[in-house]
């Protein structure tokens, strides 16, 4: 199994209802945010080119975060979700420096927060949070092994890209382009 | 052209616009844990060159700044975690894999060693010194016996504790300008030379000054050819590093990095230096206090340059 979203730049117009309902839905607290939203805007006046990308931890196959955590606390599960155990994280940031996409950030209670592709939804067998409530159903998400799933099909004949594959961490989010 | 921002408008403390997770404390403690390295890796080694009694300062006063430095540092550390009441979870898993994980192990080994040396001195340090209960006479006898097992222990941990000061950085690949080995030796070497202006300030004695300015006139060489090397390697690298590099070649720690750290930092006291083994007379504390600025300096222009460098936005 391997858990994976891919997001339709095309289809996304930046309305950042995912980034409210991952917030309600995983209490994060005022003023931070699990997934977030970018507008890249790109060419020359006339000709430019507009893209959205809903953006969040790319729970990537060869995750430095893992690597780099001294305790454990950040770690991988079936399906190649990483979740951080909040009471193994002593908070030395080291997990946040490692991140290309700077995907995790300190809580204020003080361990380390990021996204978890909403595994409690997911053990469930529902979407994450964020790819179901998305009025224009930019996102998909499922398990990549799997060729029926909605990230399969989603992928199959579609051009896609990842961000930074350069960093050489295989990220997992793909951005239909 | 391309522009990209947070449409929804993302601003998280210490996340956005820049990373700057770590603070003061970080740097402080990889200058503090170099600086010790350096102190205990020179009392090893002229120790068990059978220089004890020529090189007194090295041997025997010195040693007793390196547990307060590493005290110091670790109190830093302590101080930089954000779930501070979780740190001994550290101490529950070995990870090889994370180079904070090494450093909290070795810390956790020389820290003690550093104490133990000191602790077998403490009678010639200070004349009279009694340790009162007989178990702990018994146990410093035990020491003193077996210093030479003990200084190459302490030597062998104190070159882990000096590359791995580099190390805590250089296995960072998202930060750019961390991301080379080189880091490593460089963080060694400059600890080194700061650990050694360290006995060279506390030295009274002419020849140990002497025997001590010239290796740490081959360490500043040293450290210069690698900062070259740094600089080298990241210009005939990706676009990210080359990036990185041009923050210090026309960019904003230009000015701070290479007058504060490689002018006033390594070559002036290297001149100094110099001048002395000729046989001017040059201010006793002048060479080392640039040489501790210069080691401090660099390690916190270095945590504060890689923490804005990146492969997005």
């Amino acid at each position: 199994m391997r858990y994976a979203m891919a997001i339709d730049t095309k289809k996304c117009v930046g309305c950042s209802d995912c980034v409210v309902a991952c917030q309600t839905e995983n209490n994060v607290p005022h003023g931070y945010c699990r997934d977030w939203i970018v507008e890249t805007v790109s060419g020359t006046y006339p000709s430019l080119d507009l893209e959205f990308r809903s953006e969040r931890c790319n729970h990537c196959d060869n995750s430095p975060c893992v690597r780099c955590c001294p305790t454990g606390a950040s770690h991988k599960v079936e399906g190649g979700i990483v979740l951080v155990t909040h009471n193994k994280c002593i908070g030395c940031g080291a997990c946040i420096e490692s991140c290309p996409y700077d995907a995790r950030y300190p809580h204020p209670e003080g361990y380390v927060d990021k996204c978890t592709f909403c595994i409690h939804r997911v053990e469930k067998g529902q979407n994450p949070a964020c790819v179901s409530v998305c009025p224009t159903q930019c996102l998909h998400f499922g398990d990549l092994n799997d060729p029926n799933s909605d990230v399969s099909l989603a992928l199959k004949d579609r051009k896609w890209k990842v961000l930074a594959p350069e960093a050489g961490t295989k990220p997992q989010l793909y951005f239909l382009t | 052209m391309k522009e990209e921002l947070f449409a929804s408008g993302r601003n998280i403390p210490n996340i956005d616009p820049y990373l700057n997770i770590w603070h003061w404390q970080i740097p402080l403690y990889l200058f503090l844990g170099g600086l010790a390295a350096g102190i205990l890796f020179f009392a090893g080694f002229f120790f068990v060159r059978g220089k004890e009694a020529k090189m007194q300062a090295t041997v025997k006063w010195a040693p007793i700044l390196a547990p307060i430095a590493l005290i110091l540092g670790l109190g830093a550390l302590f101080w930089d975690l954000k779930h501070k009441l979780y740190f001994w979870q550290l101490y529950t898993t070995i990870r090889l894999e994370s180079p904070m994980g090494w450093g909290a192990w070795t810390l956790m080994i020389i820290t003690p060693i550093s104490i133990l040396w000191v602790a077998s001195y403490m009678k010639e340090i200070f004349p009279g010194w009694d340790w009162k209960f007989d178990i702990l006479n018994r146990f410093e006898a035990w020491i003193i016996k077996n210093r030479v097992g003990l200084a190459w222990v302490m030597m062998i941990y104190s070159i882990i504790l000096g590359v791995y000061t580099g190390i805590l950085l250089s296995a960072f690949n998202a930060r750019p300008l961390w991301n080379t080995s080189i880091l490593g030796p460089l963080f060694l070497v400059s600890g080194f030379s700061t650990g050694l202006a360290t006995t060279i300030w506390i030295s009274n004695d002419a020849k140990e000054r002497k025997t001590l300015s010239r290796i740490d006139l081959i360490l500043i060489v040293i450290e210069l050819f690698l900062i070259v090397h740094l600089f080298m390697g990241f210009l005939a690298g990706s676009q990210a590093s080359i990036e990185a590099a041009n923050l210090f070649l026309g960019g904003e720690f230009t000015v701070s990095f290479w007058i504060f750290v490689v002018l006033l930092g390594l070559i002036f006291p290297a001149v100094l230096e110099t001048l002395e083994l000729w046989g001017f007379h040059v201010p006793k504390w002048l060479p080392p206090v640039l040489i501790l600025f210069g080691g401090l300096m660099f390690r916190f222009i270095i945590v504060e340059a890689g923490q804005i460098t990146r492969y997005i936005y």
